[in-house]
């Protein structure tokens, strides 16, 4: 059973990687990530949440970690309401290919072309 | 047909940088697409250094290096219409310009720019516009990059308005969005507004990696350096009133 448990954690995307793609323009303006993918020149504006996740996706911390430190002390949301909208965020993202998720630390990656704050 | 359609804009005795040979064949049963036609259908893409434009009514190759293309293609304006605002986009994106659909024109030396979807205005403020304007597009207007700034260019791209623009160009002073109102007024965006309605009006048909990152990083680029406002107008000539240079110079 304990097998199983530790199997079904690891599958959850809370306990997934994140990194940003590389296939992107980002550029922050006005505390809103503006994204465009240059696969399919679809457009993307993330709150100030999504935003937090996607600046702290970097491929070294894990989405329940950057919901615990990260979002839960800066917004002062539910933890377990923040988890499950992360989540969903994520899968969204992950879906355009905006974000890349995985079982294991992302390294070796660059992040897409992010650009400074106006 | 072509001769007439944009003879506000040839120069016979100039050199072109890229010549078109245009074959002309009968349409199909699908026939040609309406001038509203959507581009649902449109592939644009590059393979092996020359780029492919295909859609209904056209089948078009160009070589960017060479400066030649072929487009083959109904007799209908409409497809090197298409085939000439997709080769601009493409000239365009990796110099820091666009096209963008907005009406634009030029007062007092300077340029203003009108984006919207269909059914915003941009028609309509071009037919409302006094004498002492120079109307550049009703449609789609050419912005490009120079080392002074932004410029807008004229077209031969008409919407509604059925008439090309002058082929003249400014600096940009300042884009509008479209908004009809009960009264005339120009009102503040954010920045991150003024971005995301702004890349909903930039046409660009490439799915290319880089240049869609070169065209992401100009309008960025455009949102800072030009003045970036909402216009909320009623459809007649007195709009004019409150469109004039605005002083200074940073956005």
């Amino acid at each position: 059973m304990g097998d199983n448990k530790a199997n079904s954690r690891s599958s959850s995307i809370g306990e997934k990687y994140i990194a940003k793609s590389t296939a992107i323009a980002a550029r922050l303006l006005g505390g809103e990530m503006m994204i465009m993918s240059a696969a399919d020149s679809t457009f993307f504006t993330l709150n100030e949440v999504a935003t937090a996740i996607w600046q702290a996706a970097d491929g070294h911390t894990s989405l329940a970690d950057i919901v615990t430190r990260t979002i839960c002390p800066r917004f002062e949301v539910d933890p377990a309401q923040a988890e499950a909208d992360a989540e969903q965020f994520v899968t969204d993202l992950a879906t355009h290919g905006i974000l890349i998720l995985s079982e294991q630390p992302i390294t070796g990656r660059q992040s897409g072309d992010v650009q400074g704050q106006r | 047909m072509l001769s007439a359609r944009y003879a506000g804009f040839l120069t016979p005795a100039a050199r072109p940088n890229y010549r078109f040979d245009v074959e002309l064949h009968e349409p199909t049963d699908e026939g040609p697409p309406a001038e509203t036609s959507a581009d649902d259908d449109l592939q644009v893409y590059l393979d092996q250094g020359l780029w492919h434009f295909r859609r209904g009514d056209f089948a078009a190759t160009w070589n960017p290096t060479m400066g030649h293309g072929q487009v083959h293609q109904s007799a209908n304006p409409y497809a090197i219409d298409s085939v000439l605002r997709i080769v601009h986009s493409l000239i365009l994106a990796p110099a820091g310009g666009m096209l963008i659909h907005a009406a634009s024109a030029v007062r007092d030396g300077r340029a203003f720019l009108f984006p919207g979807v269909s059914g915003a205005g941009k028609t309509t403020i071009s037919r409302c516009a006094p004498a002492d304007v120079a109307l550049l597009t009703d449609e789609i207007s050419f912005v490009r990059h120079s080392q002074d700034g932004f410029v807008a260019c004229g077209t031969p791209f008409a919407g509604e308005l059925a008439n090309a623009g002058e082929n003249l160009a400014a600096p940009l002073d300042a884009l509008f969005f479209l908004e009809k109102g009960p009264e005339n007024r120009i009102e503040p965006i954010s920045s991150a507004d003024a971005l995301r309605r702004l890349m909903r009006n930039i046409l660009f048909f490439a799915h290319d990696q880089h240049l869609v990152n070169e065209v992401f990083r100009s309008a960025c680029k455009l949102i800072q350096e030009v003045h970036v406002q909402q216009l909320i107008f009623q459809p007649d000539s007195r709009v004019w009133e409150i469109i004039k240079p605005i002083a200074g110079v940073a956005a």
